[in-house]
C-alpha cells in the first residue's frame, strides 16, 4: 500500500497534465472509499447507474456532516427535484426548446464573427496563447450577450469566476474553508448581478436575465434570490467549462497531427471530433457534489446514507468495458456515448451552447492556422482537478489564412 | 435523408431539439421529429445525432442495441443456406439487417404483403396526423442496403414445415432452410361491415390508413368519434384536440389505458383527456354507426341510449394477429399468436420446439422468465426490435451460442403533451405506488408490484429515472420500495393496481389430445369456425 490513495494522487496538482493512467488504476476499484468517508466511483456502468439513481442527491445539505450555511439560496445544480426541475424549467424557458427553440442556433452568426475577429487578432504574430487569446474571450462574450451582462464589465467577473472555480474541489478535508472563501467571492458577484437584475426589471431587454425577472407562469416565476443564484451559475458554468474544452481540444489536435490534417480536409468531422474530445479530454473530470440519501449497494460496495460521492466522469468515459480502445483519440469514433456532460436530471444545461462554440472555434483554428505546433508540451495547468485544463496554451504557427 | 429515433432509448435530454429545431421538437419530454428531412437540413441532423447523449438517433440501418462485436462469427454451416423472412415490417426488416450484419452470407428473401418498403408506425398516430410529417416521410432508414430479395405486396398463404416451403398468394412456393415468421398484426375493424364501409369510418394501422385519416382531419370535421381509449385511440384524441377538433371518445372500460396500465393510472389518463377538452364516455360502447343517404357517417348510437353526431370515426379497438396463413402448418398458432420459446423458436401444436422455424414481433408469444415464464405477446416497437435481433442471431448460431429474449419490455406514448413511458409489465401487478413526483403536476413515477416484488414502472414526463426502476425489476427487488430518495412528496402508500383480469384469448377449448401410447399421442388445435 502506498501512503497516498490513487484518488489523492489524482488530486495532486503535479499529476494534472496526465491523470489518465491514474484514472485507469482507480477503475480497478470501481467504488473506492477514501479516508475522509468519500466514495469515488470510476467505472462507466456504475457512474451511469448513480446518475439515474433517485437515492443520490445533489443537495449537500443532505450530508451526514452538513457544514454549509443552511440559508443559502442554491442554484439548480445544487438542488434536487422538484425544486431543481422547477428552476431548471424556468431557466430553460428562455434558453431552448420547447419555448425558445431557436435561441442557441440563432447565436451562430454572432459566434462566427466573434471567432473570426479573435483569430484575426493573432494574425500578425507567430506565437499565441490559445487560452488567453481565443478560448477564454469567446465563451465569455457569448455568455455575457446571452445573459445581458455589459461586455465592459467582463474583466470584473473574470476574476470572480476564477476565484470561485479554484474553491471547487472534491475532498472533504478543507471543504469548509473553501466554502467560506467561495461565499465571500460569490457575495460580490451576487451584488453585481442583483443590481443588473434590478435594471432589467425596470427596463427588460431580450436577454435571459430579463426573461428571468419578468416571466410568471402557472408555477410562478423566480424569486429575486433565485434569479441571482441562477445567473451566477450560468455565468460561471457557461464559460469556465468551454474554455477548457476549447483549450484541451486544440492541445489534443496538435498532439495528433494526422487527425488534425484529416479535420482540415473534412471540416464536417468537427462534429464527431468535439464529441470525442468530450470523451477523451473532458473539462469536467469529476462531479463532487453528490450525497447518498440512503444506503446504496453498487458493485458489491455499500455507500452508507449521508456519504459524499464523487463521480469520476473522466475515468468512466475511458472505461475499456464501455468503449473499445478508450485511450486512443479517434475523430470518427462510432456511437460515442460519453460522460462529458454528465447525465440524468443534472445533464449539463449549457451543453448545446458549449458544443456549438467549440465546433466553431476549433474548426476555424484548424482551417486558418498555418502549420500550428505546440510551444510547450505539456502546457502549464490550472490547479483545479474538477475543471481541468491548461492555464496557458502557447502555440507557434507560420501564419494565419484570411477569414 | 432518413432518420429514426429509438424512443425506447431516448431519455428526453433534448439535445437534438436544440441543434436541429426544425427537425426535432419537444414538448416537455415528448419528442416528435421528421423522419425524412430534406438534404438542406443534413448538417443540422448530423449535429443532432452526434450530440444525442444516449445515441438513440439512427441515420442508417446499422445501428442496433446489441453490439455486433460480441456476436462472433456464425456457427459453421449456419452462415449460408436459404433464409426466408415472412413479414417485412419493423421486426422482419430489422432481422434481415441483423442477419447480414452478423455474417449470414446465404440467400435471403423477405416477403411482405404491403406494397412498399418498411416504414415506422409510431409516428402514424402522432406527427403524421397533426401534419407535422407527411405520411410518405415515415420510411425506415436505408433499408435498401440490406442485400436481400424483397418481395413486396406478396401475401404468404401457407407454411409447409416438413417440406420447408412458404406458399404465396400468387401460387409461388419459396423453399427455405430456416424461416422467420414476423407477420405482425392488423387493425380490428368495426364488426358490422355495412357500417364499417361508411365514408368517414377509419382504422389506423398502415401508412395508407394514416394518409386517409390525416386528410379527413385536415378537412375540419365537425366532430371526431373515437372508439376505444387504448394508446392508439388516446393518441388520436390528443391530435384532434391539438388540431382544435371536437372529439368524443367512447371506452368500454372504466378509463383510458386501463388494459395496459391499470385503473389507477387510467384515472389520471381520464383527467388528461378531460382537461384537454375531450368528451370522454367511459363504461360505454358504440352500438351502431349511422350514415346518411349518401353513405357518409353521420353519427353513432351508444350503449347508454345517447347519440353522438360525428362525421369522422376512428375504430381503435385493438388488433388481430396475422396468423391465419399458418392454420395448416402444425404450429401452435392461434388468436393468441404463435407460441415460441425464449429463443424465438416456434413451438408446434404438441408443444415441441421446432429447429428451423423462428418467430418475432407482434405475433410471437413467448415465455418471459421474469414473469413466471408466463407466455406473453407484446405489441411494442422495442419488443419487435429486440426480438428480431435475438431471432436473427439464433437463426445463425448453434445450440451453445443462442441468446434468450430477456429484455424487460419498454414502451412509450405521447399524448396531451405528456410523454408516458413504461418498463416491465404493468398488468402483472396487484399494487401500485407513486414513488416520485406528483400526479397533480402530471410528472411522476408509478411503481407496480406483484406479491411483494417490483414488476413494472410507468413514468409521466420522468423518463430519466426508468433505468433505475428497470434494474429493480430485473433484480426482483422488494415491493413497495422503501428507501429515501429525491422528490418524495409524501409518505407514498401502495394502493390496489386495479389491473384487468388477465385477458383470455378465447374461452373455449383450443386443443384436444388424441392417441394412446407415447408414439401416437398428438395435440390438435381446435379451430374456431370461420366467422
Amino acid at each position: 500500500m502506498t501512503s497516498h490513495s490513487v484518488f489523492e494522487r489524482i488530486l495532486d496538482p503535479s499529476g494534472r497534465a496526465d491523470p489518465y493512467p491514474l484514472f485507469g488504476e482507480l477503475r480497478h476499484t470501481p467504488v473506492a472509499r477514501q479516508e475522509d468517508g468519500t466514495y469515488v466511483v470510476s467505472t462507466y456502468r456504475e457512474i451511469v447507474a448513480l446518475l439515474h439513481d433517485p437515492r443520490v442527491s445533489s443537495d449537500r445539505r443532505n450530508l451526514r456532516s452538513a457544514a454549509e450555511a443552511p440559508d443559502l439560496t442554491l442554484s439548480f445544480i445544487g438542488l434536487d427535484p422538484p425544486e431543481h426541475d422547477r428552476l431548471r424549467r424556468l431557466t430553460m424557458r428562455h434558453f431552448g426548446p420547447p419555448h425558445s427553440p431557436g435561441m442557441v442556433d440563432g447565436l451562430r452568426p454572432a459566434m462566427v464573427s466573434l471567432t473570426t475577429a479573435l483569430i484575426d487578432g493573432i494574425a500578425g504574430k507567430r506565437r499565441a496563447d490559445v487560452v488567453d487569446e481565443v478560448a477564454y474571450p469567446l465563451p465569455v462574450a457569448v455568455i455575457c450577450r446571452l445573459l445581458g451582462v455589459p461586455v465592459e464589465d467582463e474583466p470584473r467577473f473574470h476574476a470572480w469566476a476564477d476565484q470561485i472555480i479554484e474553491t471547487l474541489g472534491p475532498g472533504e478535508e478543507d471543504r469548509a474553508e473553501r466554502e467560506r472563501e467561495r461565499q465571500a467571492v460569490a457575495h460580490e458577484l451576487k451584488s453585481y448581478l442583483a443590481g443588473l437584475a434590478e435594471d432589467r426589471r425596470r427596463q427588460p431587454g431580450e436577454d435571459l436575465l430579463s426573461g428571468f425577472v419578468t416571466y410568471r407562469g402557472p408555477e410562478g416565476g423566480m424569486t429575486p434570490q433565485e434569479v441571482v443564484a441562477t445567473a451566477v451559475l450560468l455565468l460561471i458554468a457557461g464559460h469556465e467549462t468551454t474554455i477548457n474544452l476549447i483549450a484541451n481540444g486544440m492541445l489534443t489536435l496538435l498532439r495528433h497531427p494526422d487527425q488534425l490534417e484529416r479535420l482540415r480536409a473534412e471540416p464536417g468531422l468537427i462534429v464527431p471530433a468535439v464529441e470525442e474530445l468530450l470523451r477523451y479530454e473532458p473539462p469536467v473530470q469529476l462531479v463532487s457534489s453528490r450525497v447518498a440519501l440512503d444506503d446504496i449497494t453498487i458493485d458489491g460496495t455499500t455507500i452508507p446514507a449521508g456519504s459524499p460521492i464523487v463521480l469520476a466522469l473522466a475515468a468512466g468515459s475511458r472505461d475499456p468495458a464501455h468503449t473499445a480502445d478508450p485511450d486512443r483519440f479517434d475523430l470518427c469514433r462510432a456511437r460515442n456515448e460519453h460522460l462529458g456532460f454528465g447525465g440524468g436530471v443534472h445533464y449539463c444545461f449549457g451543453a448545446p451552447l458549449a458544443r456549438l462554440e467549440t465546433q466553431i472555434v476549433l474548426a476555424e483554428l484548424v482551417r486558418r492556422l498555418r502549420n500550428p505546433r505546440l510551444a510547450a508540451d505539456p502546457p502549464p495547468y490550472r490547479p483545479s482537478p474538477v475543471l481541468r485544463g491548461p492555464r496557458h496554451l502557447l502555440i507557434d504557427y507560420d501564419g494565419v489564412e484570411p477569414a | 435523408m432518413k432518420v429514426v429515433v429509438d424512443l425506447t432509448r431516448c431519455q428526453g435530454y433534448g439535445q437534438c431539439a436544440f441543434l436541429a429545431p426544425d427537425v426535432f421538437t419537444m414538448r416537455e419530454e415528448a419528442l416528435l421529429y421528421d423522419l425524412d428531412p430534406g438534404d438542406e437540413r443534413r448538417e443540422h441532423v448530423l449535429r443532432a445525432a452526434a450530440a444525442c447523449p444516449v445515441q438513440a438517433i439512427h441515420l442508417d440501418w446499422a445501428a442496433t442495441r446489441h453490439a455486433a462485436e460480441q456476436a462472433g462469427p456464425p456457427a459453421p454451416g449456419k452462415s449460408d443456406g436459404r433464409i426466408v423472412i415472412v413479414g417485412a415490417s419493423l421486426a422482419g426488416a430489422r432481422a434481415a439487417g441483423v442477419l447480414r450484419r452478423e455474417g449470414f452470407a446465404g440467400s435471403l428473401t423477405v416477403i411482405g404483403d404491403e406494397p412498399d418498403q418498411p416504414y415506422d408506425r409510431p409516428p402514424l398516430s402522432k406527427q403524421v396526423l397533426t401534419g407535422q410529417v407527411p405520411p410518405d416521410h415515415t420510411m425506415l432508414p436505408r433499408l435498401r442496403e440490406v442485400e436481400a430479395e424483397w418481395l413486396w405486396g406478396t401475401p404468404a398463404t401457407g407454411l409447409d414445415v416438413a417440406g420447408k416451403r412458404v406458399r404465396l398468394a400468387d401460387g409461388r412456393e419459396i423453399g427455405f432452410d430456416r424461416v422467420l415468421l414476423a407477420t405482425g398484426t392488423r387493425a380490428r375493424s368495426w364488426p358490422n361491415e355495412a357500417e364499417a364501409a361508411l365514408e368517414g369510418v377509419h382504422t389506423l394501422r398502415t401508412v395508407a390508413d394514416a394518409a386517409r385519416l390525416r386528410q379527413a382531419l385536415a378537412a375540419g370535421p365537425r366532430r371526431v368519434l373515437i372508439l376505444g381509449a387504448g394508446f392508439t385511440g388516446s393518441e388520436i384524441a390528443s391530435v384532434c384536440r391539438e388540431l382544435d377538433l371536437p372529439v368524443t371518445v367512447v371506452e368500454r372500460g372504466p378509463a383510458p389505458l386501463v388494459g395496459a396500465l391499470g385503473g389507477v393510472l387510467g384515472d389520471v389518463a381520464a383527467q388528461l383527456h378531460r382537461e384537454h377538452g375531450v368528451d370522454l364516455r367511459c363504461h360505454t360502447t358504440v352500438t351502431a354507426l349511422e350514415g346518411d343517404a349518401d353513405g357518409r357517417l353521420r353519427g353513432a348510437r351508444l350503449s347508454d341510449g345517447s347519440t353522438v353526431e360525428a362525421d369522422v370515426a376512428v375504430v381503435a379497438l385493438g388488433s388481430i394477429r396475422n396468423v391465419e396463413w399458418l392454420r395448416d402448418s402444425g404450429l401452435a398458432a392461434g388468436v393468441w399468436g404463435v407460441a415460441c420459446d425464449a429463443g424465438c423458436r416456434a413451438v408446434d401444436s404438441n408443444g415441441l420446439v421446432t429447429d428451423d422455424v423462428f418467430v418475432a414481433g407482434d405475433i410471437a408469444r413467448f415465455p418471459h422468465p421474469l414473469y413466471q415464464y408466463q407466455f406473453m405477446t407484446l405489441e411494442h416497437w422495442g419488443n419487435a426490435v429486440a426480438q428480431a435481433e435475438i431471432a436473427a442471431h439464433n437463426m445463425i448460431s448453434d445450440q451453445a451460442h443462442r441468446w434468450p429474449h430477456l429484455s424487460v419490455p419498454v414502451f412509450w406514448s405521447s399524448q396531451f403533451g405528456v410523454n408516458i413511458k413504461s418498463v416491465g409489465v404493468p398488468t402483472f401487478a396487484d399494487e401500485v405506488v407513486i414513488t416520485q413526483g406528483s400526479v397533480a403536476e402530471r410528472r411522476f413515477v408509478a411503481v407496480y408490484g406483484y406479491q411483494g416484488r417490483v414488476t413494472a414502472a410507468v413514468t409521466f414526463d420522468q423518463g430519466l429515472w426508468l433505468e433505475f426502476y428497470q434494474r429493480l425489476i430485473e433484480q426482483a427487488a422488494p415491493f413497495p420500495p422503501r428507501f429515501r430518495h429525491v422528490d418524495q412528496r409524501e409518505a407514498a402508500e401502495p394502493v390496489p393496481a386495479r389491473v384487468p383480469e388477465r385477458l383470455v384469448a378465447t374461452a373455449g377449448a383450443t386443443v384436444v389430445v388424441t392417441g394412446h401410447d407415447p408414439a401416437e399421442r398428438r395435440a390438435s388445435l381446435v379451430q374456431a369456425p370461420q366467422s
